[in-house]
């Protein structure tokens, strides 16, 4: 990992835009992802009665509560081209999932995942019945049902998951450092980029990127109340 | 047979039902019973809502249920139309909304359209406005429209009028009446008010604590049932069925002629020859033993007892008559009784204080 360290280009100052770049594309691939795997599971654990969900609701939170080290730590054994998850990757894209930016995504989803599963799961949990067994009773099937009454319903849950999943992978710095390193267009990120011009008292350079993600954080919450409000007015009184 | 045959059994909690009915699919049937009595249960056991319960549903030769061949058809696939309590409209839809996503879910087949619908139930002015709009009889009438217009071959009604006062009730409630006519859909219809299932249904089931309590035509049962009624609501009657035979616009009377008899009644906008259910409580009935005069009573009949029952413990006796082909049910003291002489087979003059217009 010291070698991609010494070897990066560092910037003479202010912004990386490879990085930045880098940073954007990782969050929107990883929020992508996570809309269509975390949709399943929320629906099924808003709606099951099965004694194992508890335990797949503590899975689900795990990141929240570990140390990102931790995750990074695990996952560079399993990434390993050494161990099964690894190897697979390995045989199956001839790549390596450790130190690339394939690993960053799906080590991104598994970090992420409760940003976008828990506001998921809320939104279709407090639909109710009500309004799904009303579609069923016009003869629509549950698979119809799911994208014409639950899917509305739960739009303000979609915009929350979705801006806060796409921020929290922004931000996120552990678990690249551990599974990533610091690989120029590959696994660079901002967070790490900035991480660097502090170690390396390039204080210009990070004045300009934290101020950016600062303000970049602030501007998306911004907008996510800002329309959560609006959205709220129009459902009340359209 | 064109039926609706139903076996459905499971416990809910401390709650069990168990039901086992066979219902012509035509007309109005309401499910009667008070609350607790696991109305809405059978409904949705019937929907396909309720998955713990089990049994058996066939409905016009279609098997829907059968929980030992592990037959199970999926609520969406039974063409059931549901109208809930809570009328349960899509919030983000309009009015319109709401019922093209009925009619495009609806199955093809002739007639029906949503100017039909709309015009039966006075929806016309209400199209654009969105649900939170609407008063909670809008609302209902809404919920009946879009369940109209998935074509259901059965349609299942909750109490649907049980979160408005009475006054809209009453406003409500002919709409559902002439529905059922109109489109040829059998309705099931859950209340725990009586006069609505006065009004309404041509026959009715009792429910009672998960089982079935009685059975039959609305008014035998009615009258069978009398003050033994679960939840003590209604009051021992009788109702008939009468024909209106002209209006007195002088006094503002109208004439109803019931079998052989005629009931005078305050005037009744309806036409001449219009059908009408009349009900006459057994504590508006009064009985004397000779013709009486000189009295303010317009409806008076000659009867004959044919059935009596004392309370010996209350002061109250209930007399059954018959006058002509017209049963009554007459509510009195046993000191009155006792005075008159009155048993079964005694002549009486029954008289009618007043009629309720159902």
């Amino acid at each position: 990992m010291n070698a991609p360290l010494l070897a990066a280009p560092a910037a003479d100052s202010g912004l990386e835009w490879g990085a930045l770049w880098l940073t954007l594309e990782l969050a929107a691939i990883t929020t992508a992802l996570l809309l269509l795997v975390g949709t399943p599971i929320a629906w099924w654990l808003a709606r099951t009665r099965a004694r194992v969900k508890p335990i797949i609701e503590a899975l689900v939170a795990l990141p929240l509560v570990l140390p990102p080290t931790v995750l990074g730590f695990y996952f560079l054994l399993l990434a390993n081209p050494d161990a099964p998850l690894g190897r697979f990757w390995l045989e199956v894209t001839g790549d390596t999932l450790t130190f690339s930016f394939a690993g960053l995504v799906v080590a991104s989803i598994v970090y992420s995942a409760p940003f976008m599963i828990q506001p998921l799961q809320t939104a279709f949990a407090s639909i109710g019945r009500g309004p799904l067994e009303a579609a069923t009773m016009l003869r629509a099937s549950p698979l119809d049902a799911f994208f014409t009454v639950a899917l509305p319903h739960a739009a303000r849950g979609y915009l929350t998951a979705t801006v806060l999943t796409f921020a929290h992978t922004v931000g996120e710095f552990g678990v690249v450092l551990m599974i990533g390193g610091n690989i120029p267009g590959e696994t660079r990120v901002i967070s790490i980029a900035l991480y660097e011009a502090v170690e390396t008292l390039d204080y210009a350079s990070a004045h300009a990127m934290a101020a950016l993600l600062l303000v970049f954080s602030f501007v998306v919450l911004a907008i996510v109340y800002t329309a959560d409000r609006r959205f709220a007015r129009r459902v009340a009184n359209p | 047979m064109s039926e609706l045959h139903v076996e459905l059994r499971g416990a809910l909690g401390d709650f069990r039902l168990d039901v086992s009915e066979s219902l012509p699919a035509a007309g109005i049937t309401a499910i009667f019973g008070p609350s607790g009595a696991g109305k809405s249960t059978l409904l949705r056991g019937i929907a396909g809502l309720a998955p713990d319960l089990h049994g058996r549903i066939v409905f016009r030769e279609q098997c829907w249920l059968d929980s030992e061949r592990g037959i199970y058809v999926p609520p969406h696939r039974r063409g059931v139309g549901f109208v809930f309590q809570d009328a349960r409209l899509f919030a983000f839809r309009s009015v319109l909304g709401n019922l093209r996503y009925a009619l495009r879910r609806a199955p093809p087949g002739p007639g029906l359209g949503v100017d039909d619908v709309v015009s039966a139930l006075d929806l016309g002015s209400l199209l654009k406005r969105a649900t939170g709009e609407l008063s909670g009889g809008e609302r209902q009438r809404v919920a009946i429209a879009r369940a109209l217009l998935a074509r259901p071959r059965l349609l299942l009604m909750d109490e649907p009028f049980s979160a408005n006062d009475v006054s809209r009730r009453n406003e409500l409630l002919p709409y559902v009446r002439a529905l059922a006519e109109r489109f040829d859909v059998p309705v099931l219809y859950v209340s725990h008010a009586v006069e609505e299932v006065a009004y309404l249904a041509d026959r009715m089931v009792v429910l009672r604590r998960g089982v079935v309590h009685a059975r039959g035509a609305v008014d035998e049962v009615l009258e069978r049932l009398g003050g033994d009624l679960p939840d003590g609501p209604f009051e021992a009657g009788v109702l008939l069925h009468g024909m209106v035979r002209d209006h007195d616009d002088r006094y503002c009377l109208t004439s109803v002629a019931v079998g052989a008899q005629t009931l005078v009644v305050p005037r009744l906008e309806v036409p001449v020859g219009a059908a009408v259910r009349l009900r006459v409580r057994a504590r508006d009935v009064s009985i004397a033993a000779v013709a009486p005069v000189g009295l303010s009573i317009r409806n008076v009949l000659p009867a004959e007892v044919i059935a009596v029952a004392a309370d010996i413990e209350g002061p109250y006796a209930e007399l059954t008559l018959l006058a002509g082909n017209m049963r009554l049910r007459a509510r009195i003291t046993r000191a009155a009784l006792d005075d008159l002489a009155v048993a079964t087979g005694s002549t009486v003059h029954a008289l009618i204080k007043s009629v309720t217009i159902e």
